[in-house]
């Protein structure tokens, strides 16, 4: 029995609609601005998890990207919370708290504002969401790319998996700045290799065409 | 799989801009913290261990001579300066292609270029450079790579953790070598920032001490050269063994109450390592100097039978330098290994946490064949790596 690495799920968030491996989720409803709309779908998601309010853009994307594509993939039962790493990447870091925090310590009466805002000026902070939400402890890393960069992410998470470190992984691309957002978040496990996937392209095996096509479609 | 050696290193701090005039302070135990009243930088007199900015100007024009291209000192940032002088010094005596298809360069930082967000740095700058991939971009070029950069952003275990990405693409052979570089400089962001949290000490920092009270900040520069062609390494050989980062999941701004996460991330370097606690000669902590940090790293030690290791926090002498700091306390750590040195811990006389834990005291001789470097940070992060002699 040969095992290799598979996307078993993923959930893509972007131009105001969720796709999720089995379904799409489109809004009838027009955001006038990220803002109303990823409150409006954790609402719809009837999360029950207060401290969302207190998250930053980037990070209520990622908590929310997370909560949909654990939901139904048992990931979190099959595996230790040590065995499980979570390896996001994006293109602007933080900066779109760091402009909103620049703007709160030019008011010098105010040169001290509070944490919480200076806390998510730190873009791994979301992976730190997504950790305490799921209570999973395993390899974290946060990488920044121009672009999603699906070679890279691709050849990161397999060494993990081949050189011990994990068996499962929590992976992909939650990028924001002001308006723009575009998330891809996937679980990747390690499984028993179907005859007909062999051919490098086929299913959804994880390697860097598949991880494209989930990206951009 | 393929070993991985460690081929040159660098270090810019308040102490020097070289990793010999850094060891050379060390060995005197000069503190490079000092009480800062510059209101540009915070309203209130804080230690900060800062880089001299007139020596900065002096080696970065050495460099553009070096590299003998057409680039003026006004077309780069602070801390791009930063990088190019580091990376030009770790990289000028290595024979090997470290430029070329199969080397890759490695930038850890947590907020980049971020002080160009002040109104008075505005107008000299593009404001992509914000963009960490372009501040990157920048280097690259100037110093002339051939592949795109990688960048890690991880908080305050980006230097460990950059330094552990290097390790897993030269390991299985995707690269032959990197060229991993950590840095960060002040700015009234950051430090308003952790004035925020009230986790800066008025004095410079004490790690491990009953009476610290905070964190020191500093900026810093550091980086080191790994590559798997051992015939290419003079000296002492020193190999990278294992590596491995973890997560608290409990809190964003607060370590673990228990340190089972961190000791998590350091029994798995150890596997990985085919090491036992007791072949460990050294610990170069994180210690940031602030109570719950030192005690959560008191108990992962224990937990990680390591409680009795001679262990030192480099932040008493140059303060916490961030996405520095994992990389310019290996190098510091890598280079007690091949001088059989142990630096005194800066700050410490009476022990101050939970665990019996061995902090030195002062400097001692000490030959040993493996370390352990940790680093913890925001988001719940934490990060280990093992050096060993080969």
């Amino acid at each position: 029995m040969e095992l290799a690495l598979y996307i078993t799920n993923w959930c893509k968030i972007t131009n105001q609609a969720v796709i999720l491996k089995n379904k799409k989720e489109t809004f009838e409803e027009n955001f006038t601005n990220f803002a109303a709309f990823i409150k409006n779908l954790y609402k719809k998601e009837q999360v029950n998890y207060p401290k969302f309010y207190k998250m930053d853009n980037l990070s209520k994307l990622g908590f929310l990207s997370a909560e949909m594509l654990l939901r139904n993939s048992g990931v979190l039962n099959k595996y230790g919370s040590e065995e499980i790493g979570v390896v996001v990447t994006n293109s602007s870091s933080s900066l779109d708290t760091d402009y909103d925090y620049q703007e709160l310590i030019r008011d010098k009466s105010n040169y001290f504002p509070s944490p919480s805002v200076f806390v998510y000026t730190l873009p791994n902070i979301l992976i730190g969401e997504i950790c305490i939400r799921h209570r999973i402890k395993g390899e974290n890393a946060f990488f920044v790319s121009e672009k999603f960069d699906p070679e890279h992410l691709g050849l990161y998470v397999t060494h993990l998996f081949d050189q011990g470190k994990i068996t499962a992984c929590i992976c992909g691309w939650i990028e924001v700045f002001k308006e723009n957002y575009h998330s891809v978040l996937f679980t990747v496990e390690k499984i028993e290799e179907k005859v007909e996937d062999r051919d490098y392209n086929a299913g959804s095996l994880f390697n860097v065409d598949n991880i494209y096509k989930l990206y951009k479609n | 799989m393929k070993k991985v050696f460690v081929a040159g290193d660098n270090m810019i701090t308040s102490l020097g801009f070289t990793t010999n005039e850094n060891i050379i302070n060390l060995k005197d135990n000069i503190i490079g913290l000092k009480i800062l009243d510059d209101h540009n930088l915070t309203p209130v007199p804080v230690p900060l261990s800062l880089i001299d900015p007139l020596a900065l100007e002096y080696h970065f024009i050495k460099v553009l001579k070096d590299t003998s291209s057409d680039l003026s000192p006004e077309g780069f940032t602070k801390l791009e300066k930063m990088f190019l002088v580091s990376i030009h010094d770790a990289i000028k005596n290595i024979m090997m292609d470290l430029k070329g298809k199969k080397s890759l360069l490695i930038l850890s930082t947590t907020k980049g270029n971020i002080e160009l967000l002040e109104k008075e740095n505005k107008k000299h700058f593009d404001p992509k450079r914000l963009y960490l991939w372009e501040m990157a971009e920048v280097i690259r070029k100037a110093m002339g790579f051939f592949n795109p950069p990688l960048i890690v952003s991880n908080a305050c275990v980006s230097g460990v953790l950059g330094i552990g990405v290097g390790y897993r693409y030269l390991k299985s052979g995707n690269y032959d070598h990197a060229v991993v570089c950590g840095g960060d400089i002040l700015s009234q962001f950051v430090i308003s920032g952790f004035q925020s949290f009230q986790s800066l000490s008025p004095e410079p920092c004490r790690p491990y001490d009953i009476s610290r009270n905070g964190l020191s900040l500093g900026e810093a520069c550091g980086t080191i050269v790994l590559t798997s062609d051992s015939a290419a390494v003079e000296g002492q050989r020193v190999i990278i063994e294992g590596t491995s980062t973890s997560n608290d999941a409990n809190h964003i701004s607060g370590p673990s109450r228990t340190g089972e996460e961190l000791a998590l991330a350091i029994r798995s370097s150890l596997k990985e390592a085919h090491l036992q606690p007791s072949d460990i000669g050294y610990i170069s902590a994180h210690g940031t100097a602030t109570p719950f940090n030192d005690e959560m790293e008191a108990k992962a030690f224990s937990i990680a039978g390591l409680k009795h290791v001679p262990l030192n926090s480099f932040k008493g002498y140059w303060g916490h330098t961030l996405g520095a700091a994992g990389v310019i306390e290996s190098v510091a750590a890598i280079h007690s290994m091949k001088k059989d040195i142990l630096f005194k811990s800066a700050g410490y006389s009476n022990p101050g946490v939970p665990e019996d834990i061995n902090v030195i005291t002062k400097n001692k001789k000490n030959i040993f064949d493996h370390l352990v470097k940790t680093a913890s940070g925001f988001g719940g992060c934490n990060a280990s790596i093992i050096f060993g002699k080969s």
